[in-house]
């Protein structure tokens, strides 16, 4: 487990982050970190990112409270490390220390060609559901998930809903007509 | 199929069914007593689906108190039941069970489409909430409203009372509402999706 | 046996897919004295649209799944059709029992990737609503739970309760539920004359109400059977598991973000956090009381402390201008119109924010790429993973203690489903 860099303090309360955290040469545990409005963030390589859980739990992160995706189609406009490839998909897992207390994300690039990643519901139960929620909604795939089962849009349903490519569904509106009563 | 026609119309029942017998002196008041009996007693059943199911429990509760009404006894079964109070959006995957929870209440049964999600799919104009319940079920009373404050439902269960007051006793109703009839055009075909969305220049993806 | 081991070892989550269920179902074996049975959608005592299908050896509930999705209204879809202005409208829907916190925590996320700072005044009206709203959504819960677990006058009492709260809301915001009133810059409008009056008289007839609760409740013999050590969970489950709130607080582990990681004045009020012993239902019930108690102490602090000044923030480009000043400045007319037809524009960036609603962290995660409306906007509905620790509570717990866990749970499913 490699050490945080120097500049990163801790104190009881929040993470402080030293103004020479820059977006590009900064490396947490081997991967790539930003900082993002004064929260730190990862960027772990889709094969990576789950030994980097494991590993985070270690470290004391031991609650996963919020996993989703995010599609960036035809979007280029995000902010990444340089080392970093973009790809359509992003996974995003948000997670939390308690004891400290203290808050860290997680985004892995997940490509459209292949969106497959690991699950981590053996490490953190809790991502059962969410990631069954990621999966319904974008499509994207967890090996290893016990339970692959559509969790909000019914059986059978096709699509994933919130892809850039799939219409919002709206219909024109107009006024019923209201029968002479 | 022997034509039957003039028959039913020398017996004076036409076009209208039952409806069009003419009430004598008897059977008028019996009229009367059963709509009385029937509006004065209202069982909703429990259909409370989103945020409006708030409101629906707090107009039966001490305050707008829908007991004063005869209601407030919500029954959980539908088979006792014969008000829905539709209160809330409903999805795509709930409609089958609204319609199936419908389908077991028996005559007479009304329905209020209380909330405009109810009514017409409120503000989620989208793939998952069905536009307007009576695309399901039909529907006696719509009541606007997001939510529908306590007097606003309550207004709608007077007016079904005045409905059933009024109305006749054996007019059957259509088996789905129909909806607004919106005429859709082959863009909104189930297969067919918008334009695919172009890349901008200069961006990450370049 | 670590705390993942255990959870799976105890096999209490029937996963399996309802047509495999169903199947199962269907197939009669006369010595197997296991059925699978469905409880919902529309069921008296599930709190709005929850399915649940449970594995019953006889009346003990061995595993069970929470089936969801029968409210999924694509808020997450819509929210990306909406600019940041009218995000409050749509997130506020989601918990509608506390529609104030949705918004609290959609416009915190607006407010960190703009980087605005807001006014004193703004934060602790915020404050303000939200612990009136934290009341409101305890007190529909003990309305509920005691509903569910048989005394029906309780609904009566918590509703008698919650309409003081509600006619407050509605002087304040203009409606009794799905307010719109926090908005990213502050709030939409400023307290109106004599809102103190009106707070303390709600102040004045709470605390003898809370105590008749006590009466019927609390001390009561078949209230305590029916809740005490029902629907265990221990720290560790409930950590694994994500679960936040008052159920992690009623396993004795006392985290609260109002006090773990302060957002708005929180810092500046003095309150305790309500911590539970056993992690059963009854904790968790008494919890949810006695923070009604703990956020009247915050609402009258706010009202000694409440500081004077403008209730939302001054910058043009987020806030549409006063209604007069239309009238009379071009450039406030402009400001006017640009925001409500366009929208203001937030910086590209993403940040997750989380309050502590009454029901655990309610966070949200909001992606901007620099336009007017959000790339992507996702809320962490403490509901959704609460009802993971379902199938854990229930296992080895009676039918009729499977109602009063799930109504312990207090899921909202609006939040659940989005």
């Amino acid at each position: 487990m490699s050490e945080p860099t120097a500049s990163l303090e801790e104190t009881p309360e929040t993470v402080e982050l030293s103004e020479e955290l820059n977006n590009n040469a900064e490396q947490l545990h081997g991967v790539p970190v930003t900082d993002s409005r004064g929260q730190l963030v990862l960027h772990p390589s889709a094969g990576s990112y789950h030994d980097l859980i494991e590993l985070l739990v270690e470290e004391g992160y031991d609650v996963c409270i919020d996993l989703c995706g995010a599609d960036y189609l035809g979007n280029g406009t995000r902010v990444l490390p340089a080392s970093v490839e973009p790809e359509r998909f992003e996974l995003i897992v948000n997670l939390l220390d308690v004891r400290t207390p203290r808050r860290l994300r997680i985004r892995v690039q997940v490509p459209e060609s292949e969106p497959m990643v690991a699950t981590i519901s053996g490490i953190h139960p809790g991502a059962e559901a969410m990631e069954r929620e990621a999966s319904d909604m974008f499509g994207l795939c967890f090996e290893g998930h016990p339970d692959p089962t559509p969790i909000l849009l019914p059986d059978g349903w096709e699509g994933h809903p919130l892809r850039k490519d799939f219409a919002i569904g709206s219909i024109p509106v107009q006024f019923k007509a209201v029968e002479g009563r | 199929m022997p034509d039957l026609s003039d028959i039913k119309h020398k017996l004076g029942l036409g076009d209208e069914g039952l409806a069009g017998l003419g009430h004598n002196i008897i059977t008028a008041p019996i009229e009367e007593l059963v709509k009385w009996a029937r509006r004065r007693s209202l069982m909703p059943a429990t259909f409370g689906l989103a945020c409006c199911a708030i409101e629906m429990m707090a107009t039966g509760t001490a305050h707008y108190d829908m007991a004063r009404y005869g209601m407030e006894t919500f029954r959980a079964s539908p088979r006792q039941a014969d008000l829905m109070i539709v209160a809330g959006r409903v999805s795509q995957k709930m409609a089958p069970v609204l319609r199936q929870i419908y389908d077991q209440m028996m005559e007479p049964k009304w329905v209020i489409s209380m909330g405009v999600c109810a009514s017409s799919g409120g503000m989620f104009n989208n793939y998952a909430i069905v536009q307007g319940v009576d695309q399901v079920v039909p529907v006696d009373i719509y009541a606007p409203g997001c939510p529908p404050g306590p007097e606003t439902l309550l207004h709608a269960i007077l007016a079904l009372h005045e409905k059933i007051r009024t109305g006749e006793l054996t007019q059957r109703r259509d088996v789905t509402g129909r909806g607004a009839e919106i005429e859709l055009g082959p863009e909104y075909a189930p297969d067919a999706q918008p334009e695919p969305v172009v890349i901008r220049t200069g961006g990450l993806y370049e | 046996m670590t705390t993942l081991d255990h959870l799976r070892n105890r096999d209490a989550v029937l996963r399996m897919s309802e047509v495999e269920a169903e199947e199962r179902a269907a197939v009669v074996d006369p010595d197997d004295e296991r059925m699978i049975i469905n409880m919902g959608p529309q069921h008296p005592s599930t709190h709005g649209v929850l399915r649940v299908t449970m594995e019953l050896e006889g009346e003990t509930v061995l595993r069970s799944k929470p089936i969801i999705g029968y409210l999924h209204t694509g808020m997450e879809k819509t929210a990306e059709d909406l600019t940041f202005l009218q995000g409050p409208t749509n997130v506020t829907r989601m918990d509608y029992a506390s529609p104030l916190f949705n918004e609290l925590t959609f416009s915190l996320a607006v407010e960190a990737l703009m980087e605005i700072e807001l006014p004193d005044r703004a934060t602790w009206i915020r404050m303000l609503m939200c612990e009136l709203n934290r009341m409101s959504s305890h007190l529909l819960f003990l309305a509920t739970n005691g509903m569910d677990l048989g005394a029906v006058g309780m609904m009566i009492y918590g509703w008698r309760e919650r309409e003081e709260i509600l006619r407050f809301f509605e002087k304040v915001t203009g409606l009794r539920m799905n307010h719109n009133y926090i908005r990213p810059g502050g709030v939409a409008a400023d307290l109106p004359d004599g809102w103190r009056d009106d707070v303390r008289s709600i102040l004045k007839i709470l605390p003898e109400r809370l105590d008749q609760f006590d009466v019927l409740m609390t001390g009561q013999p078949i209230w305590r059977e029916r809740t005490q050590g029902v629907g265990v969970i221990t720290t560790e489950e409930a950590l694994a598991l994500g679960a936040t709130g008052p159920i992690l607080r009623s396993t004795g582990f006392a985290w609260d973000l109002r006090r773990a990681m302060p957002y708005l004045a929180y810092d500046q009020v003095e309150f305790d956090i309500v911590v539970g012993t056993y992690g059963d239902t009854f904790d968790r019930y008494a919890i949810r009381l006695n923070e009604i108690r703990e956020s009247m102490r915050i609402v009258e602090q706010c009202l000694d402390l409440m500081p004077e000044g403008p209730y939302r923030t001054q910058d043009r480009k987020v806030t549409p201008p006063p209604r007069a000043r239309i009238d009379e400045s071009m450039e406030a007319l402009i400001h006017h119109f640009k925001i409500f037809t366009e929208g203001f524009k937030v910086p590209p960036g993403e940040v997750y924010t989380a309050v502590e609603s009454p029901r655990g962290e309610l966070g949200c995660y909001l992606v901007s790429d620099g336009g007017a409306k959000p790339q992507r906007m996702h809320i962490r509905a403490p509901s959704f993973v609460n009802l993971q620790t379902l199938p854990h509570m229930m296992y080895g717990g009676l039918l009729a203690d499977a109602i009063a866990v799930i109504s312990s749970i207090d899921p909202i499913m609006g939040e659940v489903d989005r």
